[in-house]
């Protein structure tokens, strides 16, 4: 995981947050609108150490309350808790197959909402809540698993595309050398 | 966590300006993303065919020349209404003052029901502004103003309430409140009298009551109601005027 991982994760979650905040067509279609913060935060939690999870909790955070009514800081907590999570679990995980990351991202898109939801509702703030709420939980959970593959083979390949690759160990050993002629 | 709790203590206004700066950040992006619409619109129009245009413009002279009777007839009324007003001693309304804006950004959560406009407070605008669809519908106020930027609460979010009557025989008074998470097209009517003569189709305005929105703005039409527990009260579905999903332009009412 180099600098550039990190700026690529945060980059990625700016232009998420901007694609939801203009294009109203999913919520249309679903009811709500799918959040790409929890994929990003699996990445970020499966590939990367803790200062880039934190970056991105804080990052992606306070530029998710920017744009909504939600408190400024609220979603900081939930992403940082989900990327915590993912990161202190991952030698456990299999995570190169396909059905442990949409697992992750599955409890990742749930986890990051009812977080949020709790912390609202604890401070003392009044969401829009009712049983439409569920489904909302079940749409941002599909996101969820939806799109963390994807994001993991993404940042897979622009890892290997935009730096330098691990030079590999040589094959040769100075204790097999041939030494030809005299001396 | 640190950071949580130390920008969900901050001050109010401090937390506001931080907001604003923050959200600022995606200023670039609006801008590449209108461009890109203009250039998308221009390069449509010009493909467009003459005969087509023709049409159009046909169709907007005659459209224009309805619209130019209806201003005379306008103006006649309101010179007529005027010296009515004048004759009983009541006070002349004020035309209201609005300005136009574009919707800009909508609100990526699903606890709220906000969208942000492209108008701020170097256009005069300050918190709490009524806020109307293109067709004249109501469809919330301004809760928080930036420089170039304003959010507006939408209809039906858990913090945007309306004072409305419904336009019946007994004039039923009531508050729209929220509505579910899914039904973006509905509100709670309710406060409504156990009494009230309900009926769907009925239209509903707002009251005037609360002095944020003025009177007689159009919010929607009753669906249905059904009386609350202990009969204490009756509650409406009001089916909104404005199609909240749709909105791409607002007229923000900044006098009135």
């Amino acid at each position: 995981m180099t600098c550039l991982d990190t700026i690529l994760i945060l980059g990625a979650a700016f232009l998420a947050l901007f694609w939801e905040a203009s294009f109203g067509g999913l919520r249309v279609l679903l009811g709500a609108q799918i959040d790409f913060l929890p994929a990003l935060m699996v990445c970020a939690g499966l590939r990367a150490g803790l200062p880039t999870i934190a970056l991105l909790a804080a990052w992606g955070g306070l530029s998710l309350d920017s744009l909504s009514a939600t408190p400024l800081g609220t979603s900081i907590m939930p992403l940082f808790i989900v990327g915590l999570a993912v990161y202190s679990s991952r030698e456990l995980v299999l995570r190169d197959q396909t059905i442990a990351q949409v697992l992750l991202g599955l409890a990742a898109g749930a986890g990051v909402p009812l977080l949020t939801l709790l912390l609202l509702l604890t401070t003392g703030h009044k969401p829009l809540l009712g049983w439409g709420t569920l489904w909302q939980l079940a749409v941002t959970s599909a996101g969820g698993a939806l799109f963390t593959p994807p994001c993991l083979v993404l940042f897979d390949w622009l890892h290997r595309s935009l730096t330098h690759g691990q030079a590999a160990e040589t094959s040769f050993r100075s204790d097999r050398e041939i030494r030809r002629g005299r001396g | 966590m640190l950071l949580t709790l130390i920008v969900l203590n901050l001050p109010g206004h401090t937390k506001g300006r931080l907001k604003l700066g923050i959200g600022s950040l995606f200023l670039p992006l609006l801008g590449l993303a209108g461009s890109s619409q203009q250039l998308a619109g221009a390069a449509l129009d010009s493909v467009v065919p003459r005969r087509e245009l023709l049409r159009q413009n046909e169709a907007l002279r005659q459209e224009n020349q309805g619209l130019r009777f209806k201003v005379m007839e306008a103006a006649a009324l309101e010179r007529e209404n005027a010296r009515l007003r004048q004759l009983l001693g009541w006070q002349a309304r004020q035309p209201h003052k609005i300005k136009l804006a574009s919707v800009v950004l909508r609100d990526p959560s699903n606890w709220w029901r906000s969208v942000q406009i492209d108008l701020g407070s170097r256009d005069g605008i300050c918190t709490n502004l009524p806020v109307l669809s293109p067709q004249g519908a109501l469809v919330g106020r301004i809760s928080s103003v930036g420089l170039a930027r304003s959010q507006v609460l939408l209809l039906g979010d858990p913090n945007c309430h309306a004072a409305a009557l419904v336009e019946n025989e007994s004039r039923d008074k009531g508050v729209i409140g929220a509505s579910g998470p899914l039904d973006s097209g509905f509100v709670e009517l309710s406060y409504l009298a156990t009494n009230a003569k309900l009926k769907p189709g009925q239209l509903v305005k707002t009251s005037g009551l609360g002095g944020i929105f003025p009177k007689d703005i159009l919010i929607g039409q009753i669906v249905d109601a059904q009386p609350i527990e202990y009969g204490f009260g009756t509650v409406a579905r009001v089916k909104l005027a404005a199609n909240l999903n749709a909105l791409e332009e607002v007229w923000v009412i900044v006098q009135q």
